[in-house]
């Protein structure tokens, strides 16, 4: 066991810790997640992904974080001290990371409410590490090399491509269980990719892309029935994570219809632009601003390499992030940036407008952004897209299924409806 | 024969419906049936009677209902969406409805028909139900839904009934069955409550009007109800269907459309899905009792615990009593003089404490020797002041006093205390003899003892046999854990799985133990906090079920006594043993006396303040007058000697407000319209002499009420945000009337930079951002001049920049005027925090001299509004003991680190004080106000009560939302004073 070295109370990762500890990692959106593991076992973490989606999750979670917290950071804290307790014998070699994404929305929290669970849970000695784009908290034995940024980078990138891919052949294809088995099969090959040495790799990113839209178009499909597209959009966690939405995408997909689950690298964009907006308006460093903004700029590059090649082939594969933003004219401020804050508007109107009107609204029971960005939003999106038919949805550790799953069958049977006076 | 029949069925929630039509769409068969949570049995019941009644032809069945899907989709048969079959029969009955407002079992939905356009709207996870909740209400007022709906016929008065769910009405209903309030206005004010409710939260900003259609059993069956709505709404003719309770199911026969098949057929496959599902996947638990002879040892072991009984008619000499007059239920005890009780009267007081007193009062009067002398009488519970004037006891104690009195019987080393009632949850911890911490269930969390009641009754069982079945379940259902609203779902989810009933019971009682210790105490571990030596009581602890759950979900052997239902009136008694003399008898009322005494009730509203307390005049036949309902002594008809105890909420509410009349403009440029909501509370001295200084003359929205509260209602998009976000509707809505030209409502993400510590120096996102929600769904006003620039006050020049561009357009502001008005605002504001912390150094002074209890009153500074914090305050000071705010005290904490992200200056704010308090002595105590659904305060919460706990500190909270229901925060701060004043003699 590696010493336990403290500051301002929360246990560090030191560099002792990196070769010996096994570092858990929960499941926050499968599609990126999967890969973003491998990306970390490449640069020497002995990185593990928490699959566990069972009911003992959410009875930890219930029992160690405070009731009135939402559902992310009760799933979250719950699949942790679930881990652990199952493999009680090698505590003292497990750490745990969280991205902590800043900002006055109350997951900012995440990391602290976890360490205090873990103290009430008998494991104050487990070390929390925070991935974290604002230097929030620093660890020896954990850092961002700009190799493994850009390894991050390009797991985020091809789980965007992976879930539009997955999403768009899915609900189309002809022999059942074929686009996950390539899904697998992809994610598997793209280990290896992960072990390159080089940075800015993108010729080789390239020829990656090319293969994998090559194998998702060599699924035989059948597109003669149109199904309606349903958009989720809402509170980054459970938009993303089965276990946090109950398998939401899966449950649209059985409702025959196709789930447009917008790209998660926007989400990130959108935070680094947020803090450019923060540093213009209320002052703050102007390195960090252009900084900021070249990396933007050269996200946006590359995304637009991979989003020409998808079109091409005939997949859509969104609107570039400046266009995302240029919608909230006229409905919110980008100011507007706590939480999913205006971009939670912005996917809703890049939805309706690209054929996708039919939206269901994720967010935790008592999610403060999303009182503003998603529900108080809605009324005025009716009244300038007549056609959008949106549905908000609570999700809760002790929500019934039954009233979720009802209130989707609503928004799905007026979605058909639609589709077929549209068509007819 | 040459069309077949087409057939629709409609599961919901608590019924089951069944429409067969013919080719002209003409009704042939109906049937309407509770299912009683066997979907699949009452279904085959349901089709074996159409069998008969229908010849054997092949039908086309199509489901609906919110029950039905999981069961349309493993028969493989059609199912339709219940407002889609609803919406497709209203097509062709009535298809110039404009509207359609459907109330069912447990969903509330608003259809908006535009056109060809269909707009729904359906209840949301936290918006509890309508026909279950009717006939939880009709229960509390003792009859049922068709009973309730008689009661309203005759009423003359509404009161304000919280709607949003069971629990809360509950809280509000019963103060008024106690007060005496006449059954037929409360029933006529639950039902307004409904129509708060479905026009609150679900048109969400969709005005409800034109032709209006009325659907669902509640609406069909309940005249009053459709009245209120009527009226509400000021409709004309609204169109009730003729066959409105199986209106759906007629409009799911309508869609039906697939291959026809014969009753006997579905029969088979209902069947078959019966046997399968009876051992489906469903979420379920180990069994409470594994064997017979756990369940043996487990009654023998509590059956120890027990107090000998005497009776009352051979016995002579001194006696005791007690009385608790709960929020439903009344007890009594009388003891000897060496402990053993006498008389003991348990029961209902069907809203009526004081006629349910007197007659267990003559009742034990009757049984006694004449010989026996009752020295003192103490009473205690919600009814304490009542009865102890009414019946002319010698003293009344605050319930926890009670009941740790009578805990100590059965075990001197008591160290917890839990007690589940009808309806509340009190617990508390003892350490060394004093209780240093109570836990009360918040208005969101009860649902305890009366819910398993309820759902007992409506499962058609006593709560007696259904306790005894959950001992049986084998796999009790997991439920989940949280209000009473989501259990319901849960239980239909459950039941639709077709779960036995004894598997349901066991899931509740699983659930209001896992609701007391993961919800309410808060404990991961119980025994590690509050140690071995656990009481527990209450009426729900009756349940042996409840009692299994929770000693296994705790690990410890708790004591449950046999007069678990009595502990407080057990407690009262004691005490009154221990404070009578030998030559005193009791002043109770004597026989002759009681039988006379009769009383009358009035209703008044105080108007000594702003306030308004509605009041209840109880009159006694002896001309004695007893007040409730006041929050200060006021109302009481006393003159009061603490006005002069500080009070900061109540200074910096009075100061805020002056701004607005300091003004002294002669030809301003423009007047500006400010809503006082949110953290104008804490920027308007900011604000005004701001625009004061550019020659703009600031107007303030009306002060908050629940009246401007209702005119801003049906704009309100998110039905779970705060309280003080709700109101900001109405303050806008107040603003357009005062002939103003704009109004100023900015955003603002970042708050005042105070304090070096902290990391960050946020708003809550919805004080940040509410005016975007404002401009979204206020559209029916001119927006035009709303503005809502992004605005900070950090920094002059970024501020004078975002200023700028917002003003210019309306009035004639230069830059250098902005930034000189700019800093003669920072000056008052600095000024205005200044003064706030002086006053309260004056009033820890005043304290000190006059030698009084603290209460540091933590919240936000909005929480000032006399609406929001419901007069607490108020309350507080009361009770003689001086109220501080926390930005009265927090510049003096030295802290540097907090175990939390600590980046919003509010909660900044809280942990400073907090931090601060602790170090201060005994006297002086924090409460923390937290407003119902502030996410953000699931985090401040714990780190508050952590840095007080530390410092040996009581933790108290208090949650406060549109209800003003003082009852439970009146124990809470008696208690809490009482426990005070216990350190201080310990210390």
């Amino acid at each position: 066991m590696a010493e336990i070295v403290r500051e301002n109370g929360r246990v560090v990762f030191t560099e002792a810790m990196r070769e010996a500890y096994t570092i858990l990692v929960p499941h926050m959106a499968p599609y990126h997640f999967d890969l973003v593991i491998n990306a970390a076992r490449s640069e020497g973490y002995k990185a593990e992904l928490l699959t566990t989606d069972d009911y003992d999750v959410i009875h930890e979670g219930m029992k160690y974080a405070h009731n009135d917290i939402c559902v992310p950071a009760m799933l979250v804290i719950g699949q942790f001290i679930n881990a652990i307790k199952k493999r009680s014998i090698d505590v003292d070699k497990t750490a745990l990371v969280l991205v902590q994404t800043g900002g006055a929305c109350r997951a900012s929290n995440y990391i602290s409410l976890l360490r205090k669970a873990l103290i009430k849970a008998g494991y104050p000695d487990v070390p929390v590490i925070s991935l974290n784009a604002g230097g929030l908290e620093k660890n020896p034995g954990f850092n961002v090399t700009p190799r493994l940024l850009h390894k991050f980078h390009d797991a985020i990138l091809f789980g965007d491509m992976l879930m539009q891919l997955v999403n768009q052949t899915r609900p189309y294809e002809i022999t059942p269980g074929e686009t996950d088995a390539v899904h697998k099969d992809v994610v598997d090959d793209l280990k290896a990719y992960f072990n390159h040495r080089t940075l800015f790799t993108w010729r080789k990113h390239k020829r990656q892309t090319k293969t994998i839209i090559g194998r998702f178009k060599r699924i035989p499909v059948d597109r003669s029935q149109i199904k309606p597209k349903v958009g989720i959009v809402g509170e980054i966690y459970v938009k993303y994570s089965p276990l946090g939405n109950n398998h939401l995408e899966r449950t649209l997909e059985q409702e025959g219809c196709e789930a447009v689950t917008p790209p998660l690298y926007d989400f990130f964009l959108y935070s680094f632009d947020s803090r450019v907006y923060d540093i213009k308006t209320y002052g703050g460093p102007r390195k960090e601003k252009l900084a900021l903004k070249i990396f933007v700029w050269y996200v946006e590059i590359r995304r637009n390499k991979i989003r020409k090649m998808m079109r091409k082939a005939g997949y859509e594969p969104g609107i570039p992030y400046k266009a995302i933003k240029r919608l909230t004219q006229g409905f919110i401020d980008v100011g507007t940036h706590t939480g999913e804050g205006w971009l939670l508007t912005a996917e809703m109107i890049d939805l309706i407008r690209h054929g996708a009107p039919n939206i269901v609204c994720t967010q935790p029971f008592g999610c403060l952004p999303n009182h503003i960005a998603g529900k108080g939003m809605i009324k005025k999106l009716k009244k300038h897209y007549p056609e959008s038919n949106i549905v908000a949805i609570d999700y809760d550790t002790s929500a019934s299924k039954i009233n979720q799953i009802n209130r989707i069958t609503l928004m799905v049977s007026n979605a058909k409806r639609n589709l077929e006076r549209k068509i007819g | 024969m040459d069309t077949p029949l087409r057939v629709g069925i409609d599961i919901g929630s608590t019924t089951i419906k069944m429409v067969a039509i013919d080719a002209d769409n003409t009704i042939v068969y109906k049937a309407y049936e509770r299912h009683m949570s066997s979907v699949s049995r009452a279904l085959k019941a349901l089709l074996e009677n159409a069998d008969n009644a229908l010849s054997a032809q092949a039908m086309r069945f199509n489901f609906t209902g919110s029950a039905g899907l999981r069961l349309a989709k493993y028969l493989g048969a059609q199912f339709t969406q219940e407002v889609i079959a609803a919406s497709s029969a209203l097509r062709k009955h009535a298809p110039d409805t404009d509207v359609c407002v459907e109330l069912g079992g447990e969903d509330a939905k608003i259809m908006f028909f535009e056109g060809d356009n269909i707009e729904m709207r359906m209840n949301g996870t936290c918006a509890g139900g309508t026909g279950a909740f009717i006939d939880q209400m009709a229960t509390l007022l003792d009859t049922d839904a068709s009973g309730l709906n008689d009661m309203a016929k005759s009423y003359d008065k509404l009161y304000d009934i919280a709607s949003r769910c069971g629990v809360f009405a509950k809280t509000d209903i019963q103060p008024l069955l106690n007060q005496g309030a006449a059954k037929s206005d409360i029933a006529a004010s639950i039902y307004q409550a409904i129509v708060n409710q479905t026009v609150g939260g679900l048109s969400q900003g969709k005005k409800i009007r034109g032709r209006v259609a009325f659907l669902g059993g509640p609406l069909t069956f309940s005249s009053e109800l459709r009245k209120r709505f009527t009226e509400f709404l000021s409709l004309e003719n609204p169109y009730l269907p003729d066959h409105g309770e199986v209106f759906v199911a007629y409009g799911a026969a309508l869609e039906a459309e697939r291959a026809p098949m014969t009753v006997r057929a579905l029969f088979r496959q209902v069947d078959s899905y019966r046997r399968r599902h009876n051992d489906s996947a469903r979420k379920t638990m180990p069994p409470l009792f594994a064997a017979n002879a756990d369940l043996e040892a487990f009654k023998a072991r509590h059956a120890q615990a027990d107090v000998p009984r005497h009776n009352p008619r051979d016995y002579r000499g001194n006696a005791y009593l007690g009385i608790d007059a709960g929020s439903t239920t009344t007890k009594l005890v009388l003891l000897t003089h060496t402990g053993e009780i006498l008389y003991s009267f348990y029961r209902h007081n069907r809203g009526n404490p004081l006629e349910t007193v007197k007659n267990a009062l003559r009742e034990m009067l009757s049984q006694m020797h004449s010989d026996i002398v009752i020295r003192y009488a103490v009473s205690t519970g919600y009814g304490e002041a009542l009865i102890k004037h009414a019946y002319a006891l010698d003293d009344g104690e605050v319930e926890t006093i009670c009941h740790y009195e009578a805990a100590k019987y059965f075990d001197p080393d008591v160290s917890f205390v839990v007690d589940i009632g009808g309806q509340d949850m009190k617990c508390f911890k003892i350490t060394n003899g004093v209780i240093t911490s109570i836990v009360l269930n918040e208005a969101c969390s009860s649902g305890c003892g009366s819910f398993v009641e309820t759902f007992a009754e409506s499962l058609g069982h006593t709560v007696e046999t259904f306790a005894d079945m959950a001992v049986e379940a084998k796999h009790p259902v997991d439920l989940g854990s949280r209000c009473t609203v989501f259990m319901n779902s849960s239980v239909k989810q459950a039941q639709s799985e077709a779960a036995t009933n004894k598997d349901i019971s066991a899931g509740l009682a699983i659930s209001v133990v896992k609701n007391a210790l993961y919800k309410v105490i808060r404990a991961h571990d119980v025994r590690a906090e509050y140690g071995e030596h656990i009481l527990v009581q209450g009426g729900t602890f009756q349940n042996d079920a409840v009692l299994r759950a929770f000693e296994r979900e705790t690990g410890v052997e708790v004591v449950r006594p046999r007069i678990a239902h009595l502990m407080g009136a057990f407690g009262a008694a004691l005490i009154a043993r221990e404070r009578s003399r030998l030559d005193t008898r009791s002043t109770m009322l004597d026989e002759a006396r009681l039988k006379a005494f009769t009383y009358t009730r009035k209703r008044a509203t105080c108007h000594r303040c702003h306030n308004l307390c509605a009041l209840t005049i109880n009159i006694f036949n002896d001309g004695e007058k007893y007040i409730s309902g006041n929050r200060c002594e006021k109302g009481a008809g006393i003159n009061v000697s603490y006005d002069d105890i500080p009070n900061l909420y109540l200074y910096k509410y009075d100061k805020i407000m002056a701004y607005e009349k300091k003004q002294n403009l002669t030809d301003p440029q423009a007047r500006v319209g400010l809503p006082m909501v949110m953290n104008m509370y804490e920027n308007a001295p900011f604000w005004q002499p701001f625009f004061e200084a550019l020659n703009i003359e600031v107007v303030y929205s009306d002060r908050s009420t629940k009246a401007l509260y209702e005119r801003g209602q049906d704009s309100i998009p998110s039905d779970t945000i705060c309280y003080p976000a709700k109101l900001a509707h109405g303050h806008i809505e107040s603003l357009y009337d005062k002939g103003i030209d704009f109004i100023f409502y900015p955003n603002m993400p970042f708050n005042f930079d105070e304090s070096a510590h902290a990391q960050n120096h946020y708003n809550c996102p919805v004080v940040a951002h509410y005016p975007e929600v404002i401009e979204a769904n206020l559209d029916h006003l001119n927006m035009g001049m709303f503005l809502q620039p992004y605005v900070t006050l950090n920094d002059d020049a970024a501020f004078v920049k975002s200023m700028k561009k917002a003003l210019r357009p309306l009035v004639d502001v230069t830059t250098k005027q902005l930034k000189k008005a700019y800093h003669t605002g920072i000056i008052a504001y600095k000024a205005f925090r200044k003064a706030v912390q002086k006053e309260g150094d004056k009033a820890l002074e005043y304290a000190r001299e006059h030698d009084l209890n603290v209460i540091v009153l933590a919240g936000r500074p909005y929480h000032i509004d006399p609406e929001v914090n419901h007069g607490i305050p108020k309350l507080i000071r009361s009770l003689n003991v001086v109220v501080l705010s926390e930005d009265a005290l927090n510049h003096r904490a030295r802290r540097d680190h907090v175990d939390v992200l600590n980046q919003w200056t509010y909660h900044t704010r809280l942990y400073d004080v907090a931090e601060y308090v602790a170090g201060l002595d005994e006297r002086v105590n924090l409460v923390q106000l937290v407003s119902f659904g502030c996410g953000l305060d699931a985090i401040t919460t714990d780190e508050v009560k952590a840095i007080l706990e530390r410092n040996h500190k009581l933790y108290t909270q208090i949650k406060i939302d549109e209800i003003s229901n003082l009852g439970a925060v009146n124990i809470r701060l008696r208690s809490l004073l009482s426990t005070m004043e216990g350190v201080k003699s310990h210390g």
